[in-house]
């Protein structure tokens, strides 16, 4: 069993595991923080980013591609286990040779499109003048100022892919529900569970009739809108794969949640506008619950607040149907029945509105002070930019961001000098090592395999001995383009037997409880199913002298010897030695089991649990009286 | 029968704990001479009361413990025992049986029973005052010492509440052997058990100086690890002198969280309570013990990097630990009050400022950091010869007024209400300091706390009300509109609370608002000092129809401090005896009454008090359901009452048709037919309706404790008449 490591990113993974015959795919989450390299794409022409000195405007829609550590196009199947580790799945899918199957939940699928549709229509409703690869060459990259010219393998990013391969990619996904049960060529099952981290989250098991692997990715233990995490179904793994857990560990989620709505409501109070970086979905629907309670107490009730994505609405709308995949409390309110979320409210109330994009009726409606919510969070591209370019310039304003996958002060470079307050706030609901120590002790799996990063502190925190997996026996962990040899061997294969075979076994009960057959049989497999069938009845003496053909041979049946089962008491066989006139006898004891020495006889015998040696100098009659002896402790059959 | 297996210890009722409770009560009743003593011997009660000892409700074997201290004191306690020879043979049957039992109890291998018999020692030790028990000490005490040599040592917590009850009796003036007790169990009993009984020792006004060092050292032992832990260099001497942490506490620190937290807390609160003790020991070690708390803090934040691996370990078990941050904070708070070194005192303004600002402070944790932060604004020094804040401390309150700021708009109402408390202790302490003025009015606080009047939460309100009352006491809350119209916004501030009085749906607001009014008028407050009278005569209007009796007791408050500024105050007999007051705040009514022609004065009192309605408020008051109110109303008259009563009354109207009227009113309001309104009183009628109620009577009334109906002998008589049922026949039997 190997497990081939293709994503660094610890929150955006990409692992292959190869499993009795099959090649599992798990998740394929797309890196993007090299756009952080890239100027941002303004929806209006900028002329001060597009008269910085030196650099001219170019393809910013670059991204990370996996690694050729393994033909993907040998991949079976590929289980996403949330809507942002799907977001490489076009690449794989429309450029491998990949022929197999994805699996993944209804929610994941759509809110996964929607995110897919986003990032295509950010990046190709600003078509590029012209577009430069040539620095991409090692020799010029080497000149580039830090940290491109410390970018690894440049040559494999590629462009943004299109709407007719997210379509295509998405075309092969299979819908799976919750503790479904999907059989691969028999081989292994898999089945996914709720990981309690976004609308259709999931956990996967996968598993043969005797060993079970269980990944756990992007899970919460906190109650927020989705499903609760299922933690029961874990119990007993042999492996349990662990990766996007909370990426600020240092950070709770319900304190951020406080710092944002304070600083928020602080904003506007002033007159200032606040403006959010955020996909279209996920934490922004919590953000929107928050919100919609605090804002009566914090008299915003008059402050507009628009979402902004060409997405938008879709969000908002499949949030309020997924009612299956939602918590407990939000599926009872769909029985009243009510919106699961209170945002239908907000826009009922015209408290929030949503428009795809900054042009058409949101220039109408524009009032200020307001709050906006928008993509992306790499402040790179999409409607967040122009905000940046409107509101920077004023310190009354203020940029929230809650999304923990780029660094801040990163996706503010381009936009310095900046006046308008940034505060930072990641709202990251996925497990902290404390949730995660508390979950490995109660699944306790024999094996935990992680991302390097989670087995030692974080570089800025070294002294922080708790942010860190700690478990016995220690993790294992992996990086990018390692291959892992999962540190269990298969033992046991469960095989069938065909009831007239079985009818034909005559069991012999050895000790209670235990009975043992000998069973002889033809094996049979086919599609990793393997059943014992009768041996084919021996051809019967046709009275011609005719040769026989070799190929009509059947199977050569010797003359089998009997089994023996059992233990030698060792006190009783010194006796039974005695009585057959052995005399001064010795019996030490060793590790494995006892010696018996002969000494008169100058011989030996040598008991140990699974055998038993006679060792005597060229007296056959001796070691045949002696295997006599021994042979009337045991069973035969 | 009262005892024994036929009597009710045999009855189905027995099972009921009330009952067994009940039973016990019934014999401490009966058990009030010693001639009771041989009765209960007798009939075997006290093997009974041993049984119950270890009864399965904690109330019944509290009490049953508690009844047999109180047969053992009663038979000692003869007039002719002076001090007891530990000899059994002089001791009373009785106190012989029950010591004999504590005596097996304590050589029980079953804790349960070593920890009742503990438990009743201490309690003699505790309440018993004769020298008989200086004789059960040395006789017991053996026994106990043999306690110590088992490990681990039985029933700890109440060995530990033994010595130190002994430790405080008359015993350690005759038996010295007690603190070498003292000191060997300190030895004996592990870190966390230790810490409990070395704050008992310190706390003791007379002990040797040896023990006192040696328990201080136990207290201060978890602290010395954590600063050795956290050292990024051998640095000074810390708690202990140099000498290095004991390992065993070092051990307990590191061996579990649970463990952990539990000893760093009892080591922080046993510090924190007797930091302000006289008697806490000397040299106090401040600077140490402030860097010990700061430490930490820090540690609870993960804000300091440790080099040692014990460190590291230690880090990883405290951070984000809610309670030791608690119980830190709190002891850094105890700190306040003592100096210490300006780099120290840096440090601490700066671990204050980073829990406040920090996002992961939990909403109890912010509270306590507010108040560490209060205590040690409030203990900073004054910059020589100004009494204003000195520059260091007004730099922080420039960098806190931010964070408080952002604090009030948090979506936790706890947290909001804990800023707005915050504010209030620092407006009440500092808000004639120019310093805090300053950066208060440049900062948006005093905006945000009116704002928050309007909060979904009452709390809130209510802590709002009172900021803002206290922000508007110091001219605080905004700047004047226009030069024109000074005050225009402090008055809007009046009508808006007068309206928070009438229409907020909880009772906590509507009580802050009526503190506020008070302490306005009673400071004289610009708005109220405008026109005190129309005021009074809203506040009390509107506190008369709450249905809170919280809202109108304070009503009482405000119309004790109104006739204390109509009459002068309490104490004084009679305004024409006394001159006005001549320190009251300008402005208010007393100044504006004339001076000369005293019954004159006591008219236009009365006058004004009829005007704003004060009589038909307290004489409402006075038959309230709650008997608080009645009982402040009653006090109130009385003070009126002995105000006027010696300058007679300018105009007797005891037989004008406008008392009987008001008579009838009150008898019916007493009657509980409060709709109908007193209607307009002339200061005359007023006056011989007050001599007419018997108000002493009243107050005697109200003073009794609510159940004393249930409890007096009548109350038996009927009981036992209404059981026997023919209450006709048998009354006169009976009287």
């Amino acid at each position: 069993m190997k497990l081939y490591c293709l994503s660094g990113h610890p929150t955006l993974p990409c692992n292959v595991l190869k499993f009795k015959s099959t090649t599992v795919m798990l998740d394929c989450g797309l890196d993007m923080t090299s756009t952080l390299n890239f100027l941002p794409l303004p929806l209006v022409q900028s002329p001060r980013l597009s008269n910085l000195p030196g650099w001219s405007l170019k393809d910013g829609n670059a991204f990370l591609d996996k690694t050729e550590l393994i033909d993907l196009s040998t991949v079976d199947v590929i289980l996403i286990s949330n809507y942002h580790c799907m977001m490489a799945l076009p690449y794989i899918t429309e450029h491998t040779g990949f022929t197999g199957t994805v699996y993944a939940t209804e929610p994941t699928v759509q809110i996964g499109r929607l995110l897919m549709e986003e990032l295509v229509n950010f990046i190709e409703r600003v078509p590029k003048a012209q577009s430069a690869s040539l620095w991409k060459n090692k020799d010029i990259q080497r000149l580039l100022p830090s940290p491109l010219k410390d970018a690894v393998e440049v040559s494999t990013w590629r462009r943004c892919y299109t709407m007719q391969e997210v379509n295509s990619a998405l075309s092969k996904i299979q819908l799976v529900g919750y503790s479904q049960k999907i059989e691969l060529f028999g081989a292994v099952q898999v089945t996914p569970l709720s990981s309690g981290y976004a609308l259709g989250s999931s956990n996967w098991i996968i598993q043969s009739h005797y060993e079970k692997v269980s990944y756990v990715s992007g899970s919460s233990l906190l109650t927020t809108h989705p499903q609760p995490m299922d933690q029961a179904s874990l119990k007993n793994s042999d492996v349990l794969i662990l990766t996007g857990l909370t990426q600020i560990p240092t950070a709770n989620p319900d304190g951020m949640v406080g710092e944002f709505c304070s600083n928020l409501a602080l904003t506007v109070r002033n007159g200032g506008n606040v403006l959010v970086p955020c996909y279209p979905s996920g934490v922004i629907y919590d953000l929107l619950e928050c919100l919609y309670q605090y804002i009566d107490s914090a008299g915003l009730s008059s402050i507009p607040f628009y979402f902004i994505s060409p997405v938008a609405n879709s969000s908002l709308e499949f949030s309020q149907i997924f009612a299956e995949w939602l918590c407990h409390n939000k599926q009872t309110k769909v029985y009243l029945p009510e919106p699961p979320f209170p945002h239908a409210e907000l826009i009922q109330t015209n408290k929030l509105k949503h428009y795809p994009s900054i042009h058409g009726d949101f220039s109408n409606d524009f009032r200020q002070p307001c709050v906006v919510f928008t993509g992306h969070p790499s402040l790179r591209f999409g409607d967040v930019v122009h905000f940046m370019e409107l509101w920077g310039k004023s310190s009354l304003n203020t940029v929230i961001f809650t999304e923990p996958d780029f660094s801040y002060l990163e996706a503010l470079a381009p936009y310095q000098p900046l006046a308008m307050k940034c505060i930072y706030c990641p709202i990251d609901t996925r497990l902290n090592f404390i949730q995660v120590s508390k979950l490995l002790k109660e699944v306790q799996p024999l094996h935990v395999v992680c991302p390097e990063q989670y087995t030692q502190p974080p570089p800025a925190q070294s002294h922080r001995m708790d942010l860190m997996i700690d478990c016995q026996p220690p993790a294992m962990s992996y990086r990018r383009a390692e291959v892992l040899a999962l540190p269990f061997k298969r033992r046991y294969e469960k095989i069938e037997i065909m009831p007239e075979l079985a009818d034909s076994l005559v069991p012999m009960e050895i000790k209670p409880g235990v009975s043992l057959a000998t069973v002889s049989a033809v094996l049979h497999t086919k599609d990793n199913k393997h059943v014992l069938q009768p041996p084919p009845r021996p051809a019967q003496p046709t009275g011609g002298k005719k040769r026989k053909r070799a190929s009509d041979d059947i199977p050569d049946c010797k003359v089998l010897k009997p089994l023996l089962s059992g233990s030698i008491p060792v006190d009783q066989f010194v006796q039974t030695l005695e009585k057959h006139g052995f005399s001064d006898i010795k019996v030490e004891d060793t590790a494995k089991g006892h010696i018996v020495l002969l000494q008169e006889a100058e011989t030996l015998i040598q008991i140990e649990e699974d055998s038993t040696h006679i060792i005597c100098d060229n007296d056959e009659m001796l070691r045949v009286r002696l295997r006599d002896l021994v042979l009337k402790f045991l069973q035969k059959f | 029968m009262l005892f024994g297996e036929v009597g009710p210890l045999g009855g189905a009722a027995w099972t009921a704990p009330a009952v067994r409770s009940g039973w016990i009560q019934g014999l401490r009743t009966l058990a009030q001479h010693p001639s009771a003593l041989r009765f209960l011997a007798a009939c075997g009660a006290v093997d009974t009361i041993f049984s119950l000892q270890g009864d399965s409700s904690l109330f019944v074997a509290s009490a049953a413990g508690q009844l047999l201290v109180h047969i053992l004191d009663l038979a000692m306690r003869g007039p002719a025992r002076g001090r007891c020879s530990p000899q059994a043979c002089d001791w009373p049957a009785c106190a012989q049986k029950i010591v004999c039992h504590i005596e097996d109890s304590l050589c029980s291998i079953a804790t349960p029973q070593v920890t009742q018999a503990l438990n009743v020692l201490t309690t003699v030790f505790g309440h018993c005052r004769g020298l008989w028990t200086q004789g059960l000490w040395v006789r017991l005490s053996p026994l106990v010492a043999r306690l110590l040599e088992k490990d681990p040592v039985p029933a700890s917590h109440s060995l530990v509440d033994l010595l130190l009850s002994v430790a405080r009796s008359s015993v350690p003036s005759s038996d010295r052997g007690l603190w070498e007790t003292l000191a060997q169990t300190l030895s004996h009993l592990s870190p966390t058990q230790a810490g409990p009984l070395a704050l008992g020792i310190l706390k003791l006004q007379d002990c040797p100086q040896a023990l006192r060092t040696q328990a201080f050292g136990i207290l201060l032992q978890p602290l010395a690890c954590v600063l050795e832990a956290a050292a990024q260099a051998p640095g000074p001497p810390g708690l202990l002198g140099g000498a290095a942490g004991d390992p065993m506490t070092a051990d307990t620190l590191l061996c579990s969280k649970s463990a952990c937290v539990g000893l760093l807390c009892c080591a922080l609160t046993h510090l924190g309570l007797l930091q302000p003790l006289p008697q806490r020991p000397s040299p106090w070690p401040q600077a140490p013990l402030l860097g010990a708390a700061v430490t930490v803090l820090r540690l609870c934040s993960g804000s300091v990097a440790p080099t040692s691996d014990v460190g590291g370990r230690l880090c990883a078990i405290l951070v984000g630990c809610g309670r030791v941050q608690r119980a830190a904070l709190d002891f850094l708070g105890a700190l306040s009050q003592g100096a210490g070194p300006q780099e120290s005192v840096t440090q601490v303004f700066s671990v204050l400022l980073e829990y406040l600002m920090s996002p992961e402070s939990s909403s109890m944790v912010l509270k306590k950091a507010f108040q560490a932060t209060l205590r040690w604004l409030l203990s900073s020094p004054k910059t020589p010869g100004c009494c204003d804040l000195d520059p260091r401390t007004q730099l922080f309150l420039r960098e806190l007024l931010p964070v408080l700021q952002k604090r009030l708009c948090s979506p936790c109402w706890e947290v909001r209400d804990s800023g707005l408390e915050f504010l209030t202790q620092m407006t009440r302490h500092c808000g004639g300091q120019a310093g805090f003025r300053q950066a208060l009015l440049a900062s948006e606080v005093p905006e945000l706390t009116k704002q928050l009047l309007q909060d979904p939460e009452s709390y809130v309100r209510a802590s709002a009300v009172t900021a803002t009352g206290q922000l508007s006491s110091w001219a605080l809350l905004a700047a004047p509109a226009s030069p024109e119209r000074p005050g225009a916004q402090q008055k809007s501030l009046l009508v808006e609370l007068l309206h928070v009085l009438c229409a907020d749906s909880e009772g906590f607001p509507r009580r802050a608002v009526m503190q506020v009014f008070t302490e306005w008028l009673r400071d004289g407050h610009a708005d109220v000092a405008e026109d005190p009278e129309r005021f009074v005569a809203r506040v009390l209007q509107a506190a008369s129809r709450d249905p809170d009796w919280e809202v109108r007791a304070q009503g009482l408050e405000l119309a004790l401090v109104f006739l204390g500024q109509l009459l002068g105050p309490r104490g004084s007999h009679c305004p024409c005896a006394v001159a006005l007051p001549e320190t009251a705040p300008p402005g208010t009514l007393a100044q504006a009454l004339p001076e000369a022609a005293p019954p004159g004065t006591l008219a236009q009192a009365l006058q004004v008090l009829c005007r704003v309605q004060l009589f038909e408020f307290a004489f409402r008051a006075l038959f309230d359901c709650d008997r608080p109110v009645a009982q402040k109303s009653c006090d109130l008259l009385l003070f009126l009452r002995a105000k006027a009563a010696p300058c007679g009354s300018p105009q007797e109207a005891g037989d004008s048709p406008n008392v009987a009227s008001v008579e009838a009113t009150l008898q019916r309001w007493q009657a509980g037919e409060q709709g109908q309104p007193l209607g307009y009183l002339e200061p005359g009628a007023v006056m011989a309706v007050l001599r007419s109620i018997d108000l002493e009577g009243l107050r005697d009334t109200l003073a009794e404790s609510s159940d004393h109906v249930e409890k007096s002998p009548q109350s038996l008589l009927q009981d036992m008449l209404a059981a026997v049922g023919v209450l006709g026949e048998n009354e006169a039997d009976c009287y």
